[in-house]
């Protein structure tokens, strides 16, 4: 019974490192950059099928990282520059630049996803590396779930230590609080909100690339990992980064728990849990008010 | 302009109404089976985004729910279907989408903003995967075949689906409850201290409008035959409606059809043969349009128009 409660419970953070990962990227683009960004998961699912391409040639997919990693913050920090600073320059409310931003990213969502299905077709993708066994405790999983969560974690932790530690990083927090009074104490406020959608994306490919070394992938899997995502980002407190990295692994946890009693009920706990906690608690449990 | 050049202009507009009318009418006995099925899918598209300009129009509130709301009435036509005949089937199936509209607007209503469109979200989402999962535990089929209607049938009743929504939709537009939910768009503080009761209004208005997204579901349905969750809550149906209606432009009644009518168009022509093209395009297009045409063609035509008139003032 207890090897049974550590299995779950392992399962459950490794899932939960990578939501994690890819939450921590979504609130960094709604908390500070005001965008809640439905095109996400197409950003995750770019990586997974560049990494996949580029596994097809011999790259090692760890070493893709260094090419997932800025390409989409690259394209993210594009985005941001042109499509998203001019429809908050010309949205009169910040609640009508959060519609509008969101119905663009909508649009966005449909660009990419059918980018890459014309690019890499529709089927169902994956290739394996570092399957091999390992023992945790009593249990056996393979070994590039153990790599993903410690990328994972290694992600987190130094990119809260940017924001706590460096000038940007405060730069960042200023701009989470209040964007107006960032901007007059001198902070480049399109600039530095452009970076934070930036490295969001970014999170997001390198999520990508260590989900595909896990799981199958397919062009269309952007949308599913965007809805767990905002879960995620919803149960941690909108805008707050330690809330979105705990959140990912709570709502890692709880998929393996439910998935253990009943798979066919997995996502459908995940909806219930977020429209519970829309309804009862918007804050999140680490977001102010 | 005079009062006679208005008046003509008024009995011209009116005659052309009643002539496209009588056209849809009785289009059945002179157009082609692919013509008639091309119209009723243009229909169903109207249908869906005019809908939902009822409430999210005026009110700012992007609901993405008219998915669920369909599916609703998918289902309720594919449980009832065989049982009962068709008439009653979609009464129920708008029953049903109006029920469930009206519980999620009392639940969600004092959800603002980007809160109340994720939650919509959510509930889609959340009913397609546990129709799934009772299906495979219960019925252990995933889908469900549904009686079959011939195509001039499905023809008439989406046409009167969308009359009667389209008196819907103009009387509450003229009056005074669209006055009020066009109050809450602007300040829903304000509309609420001018003693609107804004919280039964709201949900009504939600519940009425789902009322003929469900009709339409239970109608369409039939004309599918076989339909599974994924079917049935695409959340394709959530996004679409919301596209159409800001590329056509809300400002104007007429906005949301012209919009809904070019893309039900444009998905025929594309959809079968470049799926991903169409798909690429609809994105596309729903960008630009969010940063170019904040009102849509009907901006547009306004533009133009007025243009137009400062010229004939403008000259002597």
């Amino acid at each position: 019974m207890l090897a049974k409660i550590l299995d779950v419970v392992i399962a459950g953070l490794l899932l939960g490192g990578l939501y994690a990962l890819i939450a921590m990227g979504l609130s960094l683009q709604y908390g500070v950059a005001r965008v809640l960004n439905i095109s996400h998961g197409e950003f995750m699912m770019l990586g997974a099928l560049t990494t996949w391409a580029l596994f097809r040639f011999g790259v090692n997919p760890l070493l893709s990282l260094a090419i997932c990693g800025p390409i989409a913050f690259i394209i993210g920090f594009i985005l941001y520059r042109t499509l998203f600073t001019r429809l908050r320059i010309s949205s009169a409310t910040i609640g009508a630049y959060e519609g509008s931003s969101m119905l663009a990213s909508f649009g966005l969502l449909f660009i990419i996803q059918n980018i890459a299905l014309i690019a890499w077709g529709s089927e169902i993708k994956g290739y394996t590396y570092l399957a091999f066994p390992v023992n945790v405790g009593g249990a056996l999983f393979a070994a590039n779930r153990l790599v993903a969560l410690g990328f994972a974690v290694v992600i987190g932790v130094v990119f809260y230590f940017f924001l706590v530690r460096t000038r940007l990083g405060k730069a960042i927090r200023a701009a989470a609080q209040n964007p107006a009074i960032a901007g007059l104490m001198g902070v480049n406020i399109n600039q530095v909100l452009a970076l934070c959608f930036g490295f969001g994306a970014a999170m997001a490919g390198v999520a990508g690339l260590l989900i595909s070394m896990c799981y199958p992938i397919k062009a269309t899997m952007g949308l599913e990992y965007t809805i767990i995502t905002i879960i995620v980002v919803v149960l941690g407190g909108l805008g707050s980064i330690p809330g979105s990295f705990i959140g990912g692994f709570i709502l890692g946890l709880i998929g393996s728990i439910v998935t253990y009693i009943e798979p066919g009920l997995s996502l459908a706990a995940y909806y219930l849990l977020f429209m519970f906690l829309l309804l009862v608690r918007p804050t999140g449990i680490l977001g102010k008010g | 302009m005079n009062i006679t050049k208005i008046k003509f202009r008024k009995s011209f507009w009116y005659g052309l109404l009643f002539l496209v009318f009588v056209l849809l009418a009785f289009l059945p006995l002179y157009a082609s089976a692919y013509t008639v099925i091309l119209i009723t899918a243009i229909f169903m598209y109207i249908v869906l985004t005019v809908s939902w300009v009822i409430f999210s129009g005026p009110t700012g509130y992007i609901s993405l729910a008219p998915a669920a709301f369909f599916g609703v009435g998918i289902y309720t036509s594919a449980v009832l279907g065989k049982a009962l005949p068709l008439p009653i089937v979609i009464c129920f199936g708008a029953l049903a989408s109006f029920c469930l509209a009206l519980l999620v607007g009392a639940l969600t209503l004092r959800l603002r903003g980007i809160y109340f469109s994720i939650f919509t979200f959510g509930l889609v989402l959340l009913i397609q995967q546990l129709l799934l999962w009772y299906e495979i535990k219960f019925t252990h089929t995933r889908g469900r075949f549904v009686i079959v209607v011939n195509n001039t049938t499905i023809y008439y009743v989406m046409l009167i689906i969308l009359v009667v929504l389209l008196l819907a939709a103009y009387l509450i537009r003229r009056s005074k409850y669209g006055l009020a939910l066009q109050s809450i768009g602007e300040d829903e503080e304000a509309a609420a201290h001018t003693g609107i009761n804004v919280t039964a209004l709201k949900t009504i208005i939600f519940a009425v409008s789902a009322i003929f997204i469900g009709a339409a579901g239970s109608i369409m349905a039939t004309r599918w035959t076989y339909i599974d969750p994924y079917i049935a809550f695409d959340p394709l149906f959530s996004f679409l409606p919301v596209l159409m209606a800001i590329f056509g432009g809300m400002g104007q009644f007429y906005g949301p059809i012209i919009g809904a009518a070019i893309f039900a168009y444009l998905e025929e022509l594309l959809l079968t043969r470049f799926p991903y093209y169409y798909m690429l395009t609809f994105g596309i297009i729903l960008v630009v349009a969010i940063l170019y045409l904040p009102s849509g063609l009907v901006g547009l035509v306004e533009k133009w128009r007025k243009g137009d008139i400062v010229e004939e003032h403008a000259s002597p």
